[in-house]
């Protein structure tokens, strides 16, 4: 008999419980779906979740699941039927894989929770603090189960935040107070709002105190792990499994702190990751870097679930704030002084962009950022091509290349 | 005791070459074949014409580094290093300086700049596609149904340059059948030709003073030289074979990790 080639990475114990609540997550949308017990709200990553999870809905997240068609590899399969009905290769391949896994009658929930398919909406919301590009998105589902598309629309490319942003985007989030007291037939509950949005600022500081123990050294986990790990912060913020979650996975991260346990075996080196995963490569990647000695540390991507601004008091001006303070919504001078912040913290060597093909609001290498940063911070950047789910567009071999020899040269220098 | 012989080995996409360095780090023997699709196979055919012209024999090899591509398919090299690092490392062997290292191969161009101890401060790899490499100048001297090896002596004969506008190299080929049409002569459409792919690696990243040259798309087409030369204004140097700079790199760094050895 062949063995099983062993996998160099160091499994985190609390994924058992993570394995748990993703699948609860996704039962009990299903069963919602198929009995009509309760209305199902979907929603875009960074938007309002408290204030639909206040209001009573179950919340989906499309853009989880493009990333698990991502990780699954099936995404480059089904992007072809959604560019086939006219959604172009160039923009943002979680919509093309989403809409042809729709297309194709295909999801990846199927092998991993024997569900047949994404429970249908009864209502779409979305916020384009991130990208236009989930507009076009729910819009497209909105005609397909013709059910009501709403959302926010966010100022961006900020600066330093205004006053009468904030007051914008919180009317524009208490404006959608009434057309969901439609779709949910109840009235709004401003206690059970303002639960929820506590539930999601512990779950937030929590998930923030984790990403934070990699500032260690060693660092107990790596980008590869938080990937998987910031599940319950995307799609069970505002409940109280995420909390409890984060709680558990804190306490295992501050014991391998304790014990000195590395999730990268001898780590030599230490970078910083800006830009989307690659979805479908995650452990290719990951065990690449474990055998340079090299732990990412820290990531843009996995701290934009962090949501400090959150305040039960102020529901909906917290929502606000926080949702426009994202890295994603502001200007390049904020985004420079944020990395550089992180790199007196967690104490990076270099700094990867992934220029993700069809992502350009999260491909930060696009407008001199690495040479700006570079010389500001005296450390090696390197860009790669790639994407978070088209492998269309990704080279392993020269990306591998690329990697190899930028860990070369830090070991040169 | 037989001489210290080093070996290195750079397995392209398109070429692979090889380099034997003694300890004074001159070359004894190399040889350049067409890499195929047997990595193993050309590495080794590629060796022995190196060491039959070095007169030396495969035991008597202190150190092999194998490079490029296919370095992981090298059977006989005692390390591997990336392409990178040894197109720097012989470009320095040869101008130690602080300097911008340009790469033309085959399939892919790097842009590499090093500080004037030889450090590596920055590099760059276009492989999304093959616009300005030699798979390009290939492709289009098909196109025009010229020999390759001719496409320099044409250029050198233009009076006029004819600019290609287009990053693809489909694209860049339909235009030149419609420059073709207009009657533009065949020089000076190869010129056009030689401008783009200069064009292309400009585009890459910005060049420090002194610039150096390497690759075989440079060694068989020194007239890119002038022309980059001309382009830039800059001083841009060439060794003497740059086709074999990452070979010579590699070897380097073997001759390197043993002296590293024998010191701990
Ligand atoms: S931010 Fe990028 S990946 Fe996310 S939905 Fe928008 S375009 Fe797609």
């Amino acid at each position: 008999m062949l063995a099983k080639k062993e996998s160099p990475r160091k499994e985190i114990a609390a994924t058992k419980t993570l394995k748990k609540i993703m699948a609860n997550h996704f039962y009990d949308l299903d069963e919602a779906a198929r009995t009509g017990s309760k209305k199902i709200a979907w929603c875009t990553s960074v938007g309002p979740a408290e204030l639909l999870r206040g209001m009573g809905f179950l919340v989906y997240f499309p853009e989880n699941h493009g990333a698990m068609l991502g990780a699954t590899r099936m995404a480059t399969e089904l992007i072809p039927h959604a560019n086939a009905i006219g959604y172009s290769p160039d923009i943002c391949s979680y919509l093309t894989s989403d809409i042809g896994s729709y297309l194709a009658k295909k999801t990846p929930l199927t092998k991993a929770y024997n569900i047949k398919s994404v429970p249908r909406p009864d209502v779409l919301v979305f916020n384009t603090n991130q990208c236009r590009d989930v507009q076009d998105w729910f819009s497209w589902y909105g005609r397909e189960f013709g059910v009501p598309v709403i959302g926010v629309h966010t100022h961006r490319d900020i600066g330093q935040i205004r006053d009468y942003q904030i007051k914008d985007i919180a009317k524009q989030i208490e404006d959608l107070v009434p057309p969901l007291e439609e779709v949910s037939g109840q009235k709004f509950d401003m206690d059970r709002f303002r639960e929820a949005v506590e539930l999601s600022r512990q779950c937030s500081v929590l998930w923030r105190t984790c990403l934070e123990t990699a500032a260690a050294i060693p660092s107990p986990w790596t980008f590869f792990d938080h990937t998987i790990h910031m599940g319950p912060a995307v799609v069970a913020r505002g409940t109280k499994e995420a909390v409890d979650y984060y709680e558990l996975l804190l306490e295992e991260l501050n014991q391998r702190i304790e014990s000195g346990i590395a999730a990268v075996e001898g780590e030599k080196y230490r970078l910083y990751w800006e830009g989307m995963p690659i979805w479908g490569k995650l452990r290719p990647l990951s065990e690449l870097f474990i055998s340079l000695k090299t732990c990412i540390v820290a990531s843009t991507y996995c701290n934009s679930w962090i949501f400090d601004q959150l305040d039960p008091e102020e529901p909906f001006e917290s929502m606000a704030r926080a949702y426009t303070e994202l890295f994603i919504v502001r200007d390049e001078a904020y985004k420079e002084q944020y990395i550089k912040n992180c790199h007196e913290f967690f104490k990076f060597h270099g700094i990867i962009f992934h220029d993700a093909k069809t992502c350009p609001n999260n491909s930060n290498n696009r407008y001199g950022m690495p040479e700006r940063l570079s010389k500001k911070m005296g450390i090696p950047t390197l860009t790669i091509n790639g994407d978070l789910n088209d492998l269309r567009c990704y080279s392993e071999e020269q990306a591998k290349t690329n990697v190899e020899a930028f860990i070369e040269q830090l070991e040169e220098n | 005791m037989a001489e210290e012989v080093f070996a290195g080995v750079d397995v392209g996409a398109s070429r692979t070459k090889v380099a034997l360095l003694n300890k004074d780090k001159e070359v004894l023997g190399c040889a350049v074949r067409k890499s195929g699709t047997d990595f193993a196979r050309t590495s080794e055919l590629a060796l022995g014409e190196a060491l039959e012209m070095a007169g030396v024999r495969k035991e008597d090899i202190t150190f092999s580094v194998a490079t490029g591509y296919g370095r992981k398919n090298v059977i006989y090299a005692d390390d591997t290093r990336t392409e990178i690092g040894c197109h720097a490392k012989g470009a320095f062997h040869f101008f130690p300086m602080a300097i911008t290292v340009i790469d033309i191969g085959g399939q892919d161009n790097k842009i590499i700049k090093l500080d004037e101890r030889g450090r590596r401060l920055s590099f760059k790899m276009n492989r999304k596609c093959a616009a300005g490499t030699g798979a390009f100048l290939e492709e289009m001297a098909m196109r025009l149904d010229i020999p390759l090896e001719e496409m320099e002596g044409l250029a050198r004969q233009a009076v006029e340059t004819v600019e290609l506008g287009s990053f693809c190299t489909v694209f860049s080929a339909t235009e030149v059948l419609e420059k073709i049409r207009q009657g533009k002569k065949v020089p000076d459409i190869v010129k056009g030709l030689f401008l783009s792919v200069i064009k292309r690696v400009l585009e890459m990243d910005s060049l420090t003073e002194r610039v150096v040259m390497t690759g075989g798309v440079v060694e068989y087409n020194p007239y890119l030289v002038v022309m980059m030369r001309e382009r830039t204004g800059l001083e841009i140097m060439v060794p003497e074979r740059p086709q074999l700079t990452g070979a010579i790199g590699a070897a380097l760094y073997g001759m390197e990790e043993v002296a590293e050895a024998a010191a701990a």
